[in-house]
């Protein structure tokens, strides 16, 4: 379809969601109690970990397994896995949930990890901090080449016993909520069955 | 008559009944919706994604910028219009700052010089988001053809927007058609530069409507900074809650 500028604006929208590659990537376990200072501390560390990456050149396929090495470590994986399945969670057994978990977690990193490359050069600046309900939101600015710079945000809770990122925003999306999309859209392409929707999950990104 | 138009559209614009599941877009009008992604999809693989790539291929990178740059500053006086409908006069004085400095110092609009002077951002406010800010509801999640995802609200806003720029009165043609040349390029130039993205969610997507559905609502609604009973797709709806 086409996108007229009117419509999304030109805070460069798909210039975000491109950026998704970039920044999801997520938050160090540093800290315990989740505090602002820790929670910017987390992002920063993220930050300058995924810029190793972006600079290092390697191939695709390593980008992709360090990304995910990246995500496993400093993401609540199990939580945006639950979310992104949505109320189907309750009725997956605890197998079918460790397996979905862990195939969302690779198919994760193939969707984003892929997208690296097109960041080299780009910088991110982590901004302030705030708390939201039971959460922190750290607002980081992106700047790429050649774009004019846009916000993300990165939510980190500690809900799981360890100060980590559950999810992020650019420009108001939320990378959870489209994964809950997509995701809810490959279980009705499966008739609802989660077995199925698991090697779905696996094959894709 | 702008009141009539306001009232009119307060009509048009249809909101979910009480027992919609929240989380859930409004979108009674989905069979339509689809018929259109799929024929705006055609487009887009027959037309819109080879051109823009030999456009973009042929131009070079800065002239692309310049040129959205002009675009973009055409579409200045239309916003200042409507920071002023929506009450907001820091936001159109602003905007009118940044107009006035990049169509002299700027030469036309072609350089953004506002931005090297870090001059505040442009508002990039319409009326759909004026309509949103008097109160009218969001409406029904559409689809249009070419034009892709909208509001009901919105699609209202921007046939509104097409009168509501004061540059449009004075400019005729054969300016008009540089006007409407430099915004296909601008269009083109983000096709190209933002292909990858684009071909993976139209392309890639186990449902490229429900994804294109949820990425412009909730983008659209961090724009218009809409919340409450709006915001079908909260974004801090809490995923840890269901643990408790």
């Amino acid at each position: 379809m086409t996108y007229d500028t009117h419509t999304l604006g030109r805070r460069n929208f798909l210039g975000g969601i491109a950026s998704l590659g970039l920044l999801s990537g997520l938050v160090p376990t540093a800290g315990w109690a989740l505090n602002e200072a820790n929670s910017m501390a987390l992002v920063d560390k993220i930050v300058t970990e995924i810029n190793r990456v972006i600079a290092s050149g390697k191939s695709e396929a390593a980008m992709i397994s360090d990304f995910e090495r990246i995500f496993a470590r400093y993401a609540d994986v199990s939580i945006i896995a639950r979310s992104a399945l949505g109320a189907d969670s309750r009725r997956a057994s605890g197998a079918q949930m460790r397996a979905f978990t862990s195939a969302f977690q690779g198919y994760v990193a193939r969707k984003y990890g892929k997208r690296f490359r097109e960041f080299i050069g780009g910088k991110i600046e982590v901004k302030g901090v705030r708390p939201v309900k039971s959460w922190h939101e750290v607002e980081a600015t992106v700047r790429l080449r050649g774009q004019s710079p846009f916000e993300v945000l990165f939510l980190v809770s500690d809900k799981s016993g360890k100060n980590l990122f559950f999810d992020m925003l650019i420009e108001g999306v939320s990378m959870r909520l489209a994964e809950r999309t997509e995701i809810g859209a490959m279980l009705d392409a499966n008739n609802g069955d989660i077995d199925k929707l698991i090697s779905a999950v696996q094959r894709a990104g | 008559m702008l009141m009539t138009m306001i009232v009119v559209t307060l009509a048009a614009c249809s909101t979910p009944p009480a027992n919609h599941p929240a989380g859930e877009p409004w979108d009674p009008y989905e069979n339509t919706n689809r018929k259109i992604h799929s024929f705006n999809k055609g487009v887009d693989r027959a037309i819109l994604r080879p051109v823009a790539n030999t456009y973009s291929g042929i131009m070079g990178d800065e002239v692309e910028d310049a040129i959205s740059q002009f675009s973009d500053n055409l579409s200045m006086p239309g916003a200042v219009v409507n920071n002023v409908l929506q009450g907001n006069m820091k936001g159109a004085t602003e905007d009118t700052y940044r107009f006035v400095v990049n169509t002299t110092l700027g030469l036309f609009g072609f350089i953004d010089v506002a931005t090297d002077l870090n001059m505040p951002d442009a508002t990039d406010t319409d009326f759909g988001e004026t309509l949103a800010v008097w109160g009218v509801p969001e409406g029904a999640y559409v689809e249009r053809p070419i034009f892709g995802p909208s509001t009901q609200r919105d699609s209202f806003g921007n046939l509104v927007d097409l009168f509501l720029n004061p540059l449009d009165y004075w400019i005729r043609d054969p300016e008009e058609y540089w006007t409407a040349g430099a915004s296909v390029s601008s269009t083109l130039t983000q096709r190209s530069r933002f292909g990858s993205t684009i071909d993976s969610v139209l392309y890639d997507s186990a449902d490229s409507y429900a994804q294109s559905r949820s990425l412009y609502l909730q983008n659209r609604r961090f724009e218009v900074g809409s919340t409450g009973s709006d915001a079908y797709l909260d974004p801090y709806d809490d995923p840890y809650l269901d643990l408790e």
